[in-house]
């Protein structure tokens, strides 16, 4: 399979492996000349020009070693982004194996290539680098991405098994190769059990998020799936704070004997360290939010705060000796909420990008560096100990998985089926982490680590390779309703009409679990966190914060194109055939079918769907923007034909396009130009709508200046309708009567009540007419005004 | 656990709609306290509006239809019986046999039967008890994206209603609706988890009993771990 990865975009990859051999090979050169005429000065620089060194300037110099290290760094960067742009090229491939088996192939390849031209590589990993800048993007990226409801939903479970699962795991391998090594047919017998433990202890950190790219695509359920994202979550942290007290206790032992008091200590240790995490990055995640409340006017500077105040999180944790990983990682969750209502949509896309893009650089290197260290003679290979890690690994994962959750699923109530537990224990598959941690054991206490990273490599690749590539089809074998194929164009419809039934049925039922925590939560987040962390003048629930994001220029554009694109599809001629003849052949039944499963909605799923490698265009989103605008043309439909109401005479036939689906209804200019320049937040991009509205506003503000006096009294008067059409869109809590009015400022559906205010924006009275509509929402609209004067004007 | 069953006495009627609905005393709480919550201004009944306010249920392409069915006949609220009884279709149908049952009590609610008519009344909007082609071209406009243009959904509208129209009328009855259902076998999966048991609130409850424990152990725990920081 690697192999045919390597073969699919081998153009280019050929082409910059020259490169970088050329480099390495020129370097080497350089490395040997410099060696031989100089006597291994270091920093020794070629001149190839000059002859009298100190005479004349020299006219031509090349000096590999200054540049050396950012240089093949970034070659390497590159090298990975390329064959990851050949992996996703060929379509088929990302189903089929996680994208960590190809930056690992790729890593061996650069490994090869530096092991084949005898050049040394730059000292990328040592301790400090991995911890300081390599480790905290990574944890930073996972924490950011958590679903944060399912993920608390679960949380009970998640903590059990993530915590207690990599315990067991550790000390059982730990233990259990103390065992092996005490056999003295091995040769092992010089491995001692703290160093067992060591090693027990990274091989058991996991990196399963390899699997959930799988997992999606098989669309498992959403309490497996959480718990799969919570180990890879937690487990890091966890094997990382054990490893570094086990690396004291080495360090300890090689001067003095443990005594019992000791280890106690270290149990504690080991709470302390990781709720002392969690407490800083609580703290800092507060902290952060609270500054993004002020940043309004200097958008630039968001997402660096937010980066910087998770970083600071992780060093003021590592200062303390406290895990920097769990504090990353709740700084994370905690700010994440607050920091997406406050900063600005460019902030938030910049935010998601950069993290993605830092934590898949630091993946990358670490992946490269393991194939580096690969290929080379740094290896030790001892069958017994290697075979003995690889099958106890399994075991204890297996022990582990159905031990734990046999308790936990007396405690839940929807209990994980052994199917789910069966793919639960076949995802533990080895990541970067447990290289990073093997790489760095110090040489000085572990005289074999060359053992240790060859077994740590032999288990990486194992799981890597073997189970990544097997565990999809394993998921779809057992689930095995999946995998029937669909029968007529009836079923399709009718099971996803019933699936989003059942959704919608949930969604009136509320969530299970956590109800009175969560809810008592609720109630302190709205009374205390959120009027000190977040801005004013925004609305209260995460639904309609995702409303905010929703930008309507782009969903007007996407409703252009849908409409310019499906005209250019073929499939009226197979209508007039079906009007014709009445006799379909089932390759038309197909094309229908298929027709149907891609363009139907999909049932909403409250974890969004995830990807370690890359951010995809979140189709729940678009698909939310497209439904709400239906349902508001479908709305004002029935409003205008209900009511009558004084602006419904449909407007001039060049409008409609705008807003209209293919079979939504003629809207009046004047509110599209309202909901354009509305959603509009960002000045710079109040242009287009101006160009694209402007013909038609000249006619229609005299209008709305006549309408002043009726529109006030209707809406008065009409108070009760007006509200009936409110799709108030508040995550399903309970919301109190003041509350609402506070709600009332939601974008999108705004557009509706921005009708009934638009006569009060010439009077200037909103604050007196419309009781419950927050004041902090004038100046906003002042704003807008301010910038669009070519849509007043012309 | 006192503070439950006094809120049990506030239900209506909990007996009757507890073997009317066959929901637990457990679920039916939870409904009651779901209820509440909807119910903004505590008027005792929801309101169209009420339901709306679920986000979730606002980008439901089918949303407003599960509000409607919430409301039959134009009624504009619906109490916590009438809301307990349409959640009730969603419970999973009970195994035993129909010859073990009273036959002159009436079907209940959660039986297959029952939950292929819920489903029937969201495609069926006049109430004829007919989808017609009309009827169902609508439910096809709201589940489908908008890349698909009117006359692919016309087609797909057309073959659906051919598909499953057996005696030529150019409509689906119910009982063509449900025979169609009978070979898919979706109908019995119309079980909403949520509903279904709730045996308790299980990760509440362990907290609990992690706090009794600790409070138990709370001295010796908190010297204990005084006496690890100060080794430490």
């Amino acid at each position: 399979m690697g192999f045919q990865v390597f073969v699919a975009f081998s153009p280019w990859n050929l082409l910059l492996l020259l490169v970088a051999l050329e480099c390495s090979e020129a370097s080497s050169d350089l490395n040997e000349s410099t060696n031989s005429t100089t006597q291994h000065e270091p920093n020794v620089q070629f001149a190839a020009a000059s002859s009298e060194p100190d005479e004349n300037i020299p006219v031509f110099v090349l000096d590999y070693d200054y540049v050396q290290i950012p240089y093949e760094v970034t070659l390497w960067i590159l090298l990975a982004s390329l064959a990851k742009i050949g992996f996703h090229l060929y379509r088929r491939l990302p189903g089929l194996m996680p994208e960590s088996c190809l930056l690992i192939i790729v890593g061996a390849l650069v490994g090869a290539i530096i092991f084949g031209t005898d050049h040394k590589s730059p000292p990328v990993m040592d301790s400090s680098i991995y911890f300081l800048y390599l480790l905290p993007p990574i944890v930073l990226e996972g924490g950011y991405f958590m679903p944060t409801r399912p993920f608390f939903e679960n949380i009970g479970s998640i903590l059990w098994w993530a915590g207690l699962g990599a315990l067991i795991n550790a000390f059982g391998i730990g233990l259990s190769l103390y065992l092996i090594c005490q056999i003295k047919a091995f040769g092992l017998s010089d491995v001692n059990l703290l160093q067992n433990l060591l090693f027990g202890s990274l091989i058991s950190a996991v990196d399963p998020v390899a699997v959930l790219a799988v997992f999606e695509e098989a669309r498992v359920n959403e309490p497996l799936y959480m718990m799969i994202f919570g180990e890879a979550l937690l487990n890091d942290g966890i094997s990382v704070v054990l490893y570094n007290i086990l690396i004291a206790f080495t360090k300890m032992h090689k001067f003095e004997d443990i005594e019992p008091v000791d280890i106690l200590a270290g149990c504690a240790r080991f709470v302390i360290v990781g709720v002392g995490g969690v407490f800083f990055g609580i703290i800092f995640g507060f902290i952060s939010a609270f500054i993004t409340r002020f940043t309004q006017n200097i958008s630039a500077i968001e997402p660096l705060i937010v980066f910087m105040f998770s970083y600071l999180s992780y060093l003021v944790a590592e200062t303390l000796y406290l895990s920097g990983i769990l504090a990353i990682t709740a700084c994370a969750v905690t700010m994440k909420k607050y920091v997406e209502e406050n900063v600005s949509q460019t902030s938030y896309t910049t935010i998601k990008y950069f993290m993605k893009m830092l934590s898949s650089v630091s993946e990358t290197l670490i992946f490269i560096f393991m194939g580096v260290s690969t290929v080379g003679k740094n290896h030790e290979w001892n069958w017994a100990f290697i075979c003995f890690t690889l099958v106890l690994c399994q075991v204890w994962r297996a022990i582990s998985v159905f031990a734990l959750f046999y308790v936990s699923n007396q405690f839940r109530t929807f209990p994980f089926s052994i199917k789910d537990q069966c793919i639960i224990f076949y995802s533990g598959v080895r990541g970067a982490g447990s290289f990073s941690l093997a790489f760095l054991l110090p040489l000085s206490l572990f005289p074999r680590k060359k053992m240790f990273v060859t077994a740590t490599l032999v288990v990486i690749y194992f799981t890597v390779f073997i189970q990544g590539i097997t565990i999809g089809p394993l998921v779809r074998y057992l689930d095995v309703k999946k995998t029937n194929k669909k029968e007529s164009i009836n079923e399709e419809l009718h099971i996803r009409l019933m699936d989003h039934l059942k959704a919608g049925i949930e969604d009136v039922c509320g969530q299970w679990s956590h109800y009175q925590v969560r809810d008592k939560f609720k109630k302190f987040d709205h009374r205390y966190l959120r009027k000190i962390l977040i801005r004013k003048n925004l609305p209260k629930s995460s639904i309609v914060s995702l409303y905010k994001k929703l930008e309507m220029k782009q969903a007007i554009e996407m409703v252009e194109t849908g409409i310019l694109s499906s005209t250019a599809f073929s499939v009226p001629q197979l209508a007039q055939r079906i009007q014709g003849t009445k006799r379909l052949s089932p390759e038309d039944v197909e094309s229908m079918r298929d027709l149907l499963t891609h363009n139907m909605y999909q049932v909403r799923q409250r974890t969004l769907s995830y990807n370690k490698y890359n951010l995809k265009p979140q189709t729940s989103e678009k698909q939310a923007k497209e439904i709400l605008i239906r349902r508001q043309n479908t709305l004002r439909e029935s409003m205008r034909k209900g009511h009558s109401l004084p602006w419904g005479e449909p407007a001039g036939a060049k409008n409609i396009r705008y807003l209209s689906f293919p079979y939504g209804n003629p809207q009046p200019a004047s509110r599209h130009r309202r909901v354009a320049e509305f959603t509009d937040n960002d000045s710079s991009d109040s242009e287009l709508p101006s160009i694209m509205f402007k013909e038609h506003s000249q006619r229609d503000l005299p209008k709305e200046t006549q309408e002043i006096i009726p529109m006030k009294s209707l809406y008065r008067g009409r108070k009760p309708t007006n509200f009936r059409y409110q799709r108030n869109t508040s995550q399903e809590e309970h919301v109190g009567q003041g509350r609402r009015a506070a709600l009332r400022p939601k974008p999108l559906f705004r557009a509706v009540d921005e009708e009934y205010e638009s006569g009060e924006e010439s009077a200037e009275e909103a604050s007196a007419i419309g009781p419950g509509w927050p004041p902090e929402h004038r100046p906003s609209r002042e704003h807008h005004k301010s910038h669009s004067p070519l849509l007043r004007r012309k | 656990m006192g503070s439950r069953s006094s809120h049990a006495a506030l239900i209506p009627d909990e007996d009757s709609l507890r073997r009317e609905t066959g929901f637990s005393q457990a679920s039916l709480l939870r409904l009651y306290h779901r209820f509440r919550a909807l119910d903004t201004n505590k008027k005792g009944y929801l309101s169209r509006m009420d339901l709306q306010q679920i986000g979730a249920l606002a980008v439901n392409p089918l949303g407003d239809r599960i509000i409607d069915s919430f409301f039959p006949d134009g009624s504009l609220q619906v109490d916590f019986p009438d809301f307990v009884r349409v959640l009730a279709h969603f419970r999973p149908a009970d195994d035993e046999d129909a010859g073990l049952r009273d036959p002159r009590e009436p079907e209940p609610l959660n039986s297959r039967m029952n939950k292929l008519r819920f489903a029937f009344q969201l495609y069926d909007l006049d109430r004829d008890g007919k989808i017609s082609r009309h009827e169902m071209l609508q439910v096809l406009r709201l589940m489908v994206g908008v890349q698909v243009t009117e006359e692919q959904l016309e087609s797909i509208a057309e073959r659906t209603v051919q598909e499953a129209d057996e005696d030529g009328d150019g409509a689906v009855s119910f009982l063509e609706f449900a025979k169609e259902e009978e070979e898919n076998g979706s109908g019995r999966q119309l079980v909403v988890s949520t509903t279904v048991c709730l045996k308790t609130q299980l990760p509440g409850r362990f907290l609990v009993m992690v706090i009794s424990v600790w409070n138990y152990w709370k001295l010796l725990g908190i010297i204990t771990t005084t006496a690890f920081i100060i080794l430490l």
